[in-house]
């Protein structure tokens, strides 16, 4: 090994060491790069992980004890007399913080920290986008791809992708204003700001994302595969669902995944039309309160380094944990479903 | 004449392919069609399953018809014509499916047969193509890790498994090594028992060793029409001579 090593040196003529050097330094950049996303990866999750644990067990979190002077001086006489209350009232948190629905993290004198509800409610809002949306943009991406004219593609694909430069807060105003109040007069009910109102508006915003790049999946799929198909007497539409969409599969799937990774980030939307009730959610058309809704409306009136604030760090682990299966899952079925190279 | 074809013109847009092709293709024989690249060769094979059909803008004028029935009649149900006449691509192109799935996928469409049925059907087509043998014990493997060679093979059990009566290649070799051409050339002596061959070749040592008739084209026309021992030895048109002994093309 070492001998053929020492005999391929003399083949690189002039400059050998520098562009050795060279690739070394490239090589350490890339690796530095790739390291750093692990890196702030795994910091965001520290910091959760951190900061959410201490939400569990009795007597910690915020407490007259623990708290320095200085915090101390800071306070109002009411607002230590509350502290004092809260701690002495707070129940401990364990399992109940994944198992029960109650969650009343504020209350002095019947607090309670489940999360159970909004696991559900966020897991509700989402599969519901998600079956609005997949089947619908696959469908129109397919249209677009394989039926359309090319003037009407031409046309209508930046129309669609502008849909996605609409601000969140303004689809959400449209989900109060329009969308909320149809779905209550279309299935009878007194309020329309709900689960399903807001899986519409997600299927809405994560539609130019899903359509875009299962197109291009579509269109990428070869022409030998279509010519093949017709040959043996299918038609089109068999073309399509047998061969084309099979396919392009694992694009189809990375485009649903996508769009929805774009809605669900998408808090404010959800946040404004769906009602806001923290409960365990009955149906789709009960009100609903996201784990993401939840975090945005209260850590801004949250003490620092109180329980509370602790527990919003709880949930912000809980969406972590949540988002990663789904990611992992999805990756396993590509990979299970990707044809093998030849 | 299983296929025959008279007076055909085929345009793309405004430019015509074809100029008044006349030829016919007796039942169970081989029939080769060679000609320099770009003279209509591909573009009347796909004539005869009106694949081209598929391309925007294309019209045919003239005659062309298998078993007497005009192919391009307005009540030809072009998913029946397809089912009896079965297409080989130039380059091999299974399905991104399993070896099974692929021979199936034909007959799968119209009807929903029995799976002990359909098992029997992709068996047949699969030894009818050579391909039995190497294929039997991974047939839920994927196409893909086929070779070339049995790639190709596939397409052909592919073709055959709705059991059509004429099969068209499009140059079905030119994407293989010399074994597997050989190979796929034994296969059509043994499919020739059959079905009705047209098949186009580059490789004019190709069309003397397994057709029966060679047909030359040179810039849409058909130069030359006769059994193909003759048009090699003895060719009675000047062009046909001159592109057979390699002085053009
Ligand atoms: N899809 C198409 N659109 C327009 N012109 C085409 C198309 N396919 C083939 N042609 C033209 O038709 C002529 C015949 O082509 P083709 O039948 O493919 O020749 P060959 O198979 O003999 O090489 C060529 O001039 C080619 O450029
Ligand atoms: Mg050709």
């Amino acid at each position: 090994m070492e001998a053929a090593e020492q005999v391929s040196v003399p083949r690189d003529m002039g400059g050998g060491a520098s562009r050795r050097l060279r690739e070394r330094l490239i090589e350490a950049a890339l690796a530095l790069a790739a390291g750093s996303s692990v890196f702030v990866l795994l910091g965001i999750f520290g910091v959760l992980l951190v900061n959410g644990v201490q939400a569990f067990g009795t007597g910690d979190g915020v407490s007259l004890a623990n708290l320095s002077a200085d915090e101390r001086a800071m306070l109002s006489e009411a607002e230590l007399a509350e502290l004092g209350r809260h701690t002495e009232h707070a129940p401990s948190v364990g399992a109940d913080f994944l198992f029960s629905s109650h969650w009343n993290p504020t209350s002095s004198v019947t607090a309670a920290y489940g999360v159970l509800g909004m696991v559900v409610s966020t897991l509700i809002v989402t599969l519901l986008a998600i079956a609005i949306a997949a089947p619908v943009g696959v469908g129109v991406a397919a249209w677009l791809a394989y039926v359309a004219p090319p003037r009407a593609r031409e046309i209508l694909k930046p129309i669609l992708e502008m849909l996605a430069a609409i601000p969140s807060v303004v689809v959400g105003f449209i989900g109060i204003v329009f969308v909320g109040p149809l779905i209550a007069r279309v299935f009878g009910l007194g309020n329309g700001l709900n689960a399903l109102n807001g899986a519409v508006l997600l299927a809405v915003m994560a539609l130019p994302t899903i359509i875009s790049i299962s197109e291009d999946a579509i269109r990428a799929v070869p022409k030998d595969y279509v010519q093949a198909s017709l040959a043996l007497g299918a038609d089109r539409w068999q073309t399509l669902v047998r061969v084309v969409l099979p396919a392009g599969a694992s694009g189809i799937l990375a485009a649903v995944m996508l769009g929805m990774g774009r809605a669900i980030g998408e808090t404010m939307t959800v946040l404004m039309a769906t009602g806001n009730a923290v409960a365990m959610p009955g149906s789709i058309f009960d009100s609903v309160r996201t784990l993401t809704a939840t975090i945005a409306i209260e850590l801004g009136e949250v003490p620092q380094g109180s329980r509370h604030y602790h527990l919003l760090f709880a949930v912000g682990l809980v969406l972590f944990v949540m988002t990663f299966v789904v990611n992992l899952v999805s990756d396993m079925v590509l990979r299970r479903g990707a044809p093998r190279p030849s | 004449m299983k296929i025959e074809s008279r007076g055909l013109d085929f345009f793309y847009g405004t430019a015509q392919a074809l100029h008044g092709v006349t030829l016919g293709v007796k039942t169970r024989e081989i029939f080769a069609l060679i000609g320099p690249s770009g003279c209509g060769k591909s573009t009347f094979l796909r004539c005869i399953n009106r694949m081209n059909d598929t391309l925007d803008g294309t019209s045919v004028r003239g005659m062309l018809t298998l078993d007497d029935a005009d192919i391009y009649a307005p009540n030809v149900d072009v998913v029946k014509l397809r089912r009896r006449v079965g297409m080989v691509f130039q380059k091999p192109n299974p399905f991104p499916k399993s070896i099974f799935d692929n021979v199936a996928y034909g007959l799968r469409l119209g009807m929903k047969l029995p799976r002990t049925e359909l098992e029997g059907r992709v068996e047949r087509a699969l030894r009818g193509a050579a391909l039995w043998d190497e294929a039997k014990d991974r047939l839920s493997a994927s196409a893909m890790m086929l070779s070339g060679g049995q790639q190709q093979r596939l397409c052909i059990a592919r073709a055959i498994a709705v059991e059509p009566e004429v099969l068209l290649m499009d140059e079905p070799t030119s994407a293989l090594d010399p074994i597997a051409t050989a190979r796929l050339e034994e296969l059509m002596q043994s499919l020739r028992a059959a079905y009705t061959i047209v098949i186009v070749t580059h490789n004019l040592q190709q069309a003397a060793r397994v057709s029966d008739t060679t047909a030359f084209f040179l810039h849409g026309r058909v130069v030359e029409v006769a059994p193909t021992d003759t048009l090699f030895t003895r060719p009675r048109v000047k062009e046909t001579e001159e592109y057979i002994t390699g002085r053009f093309g």
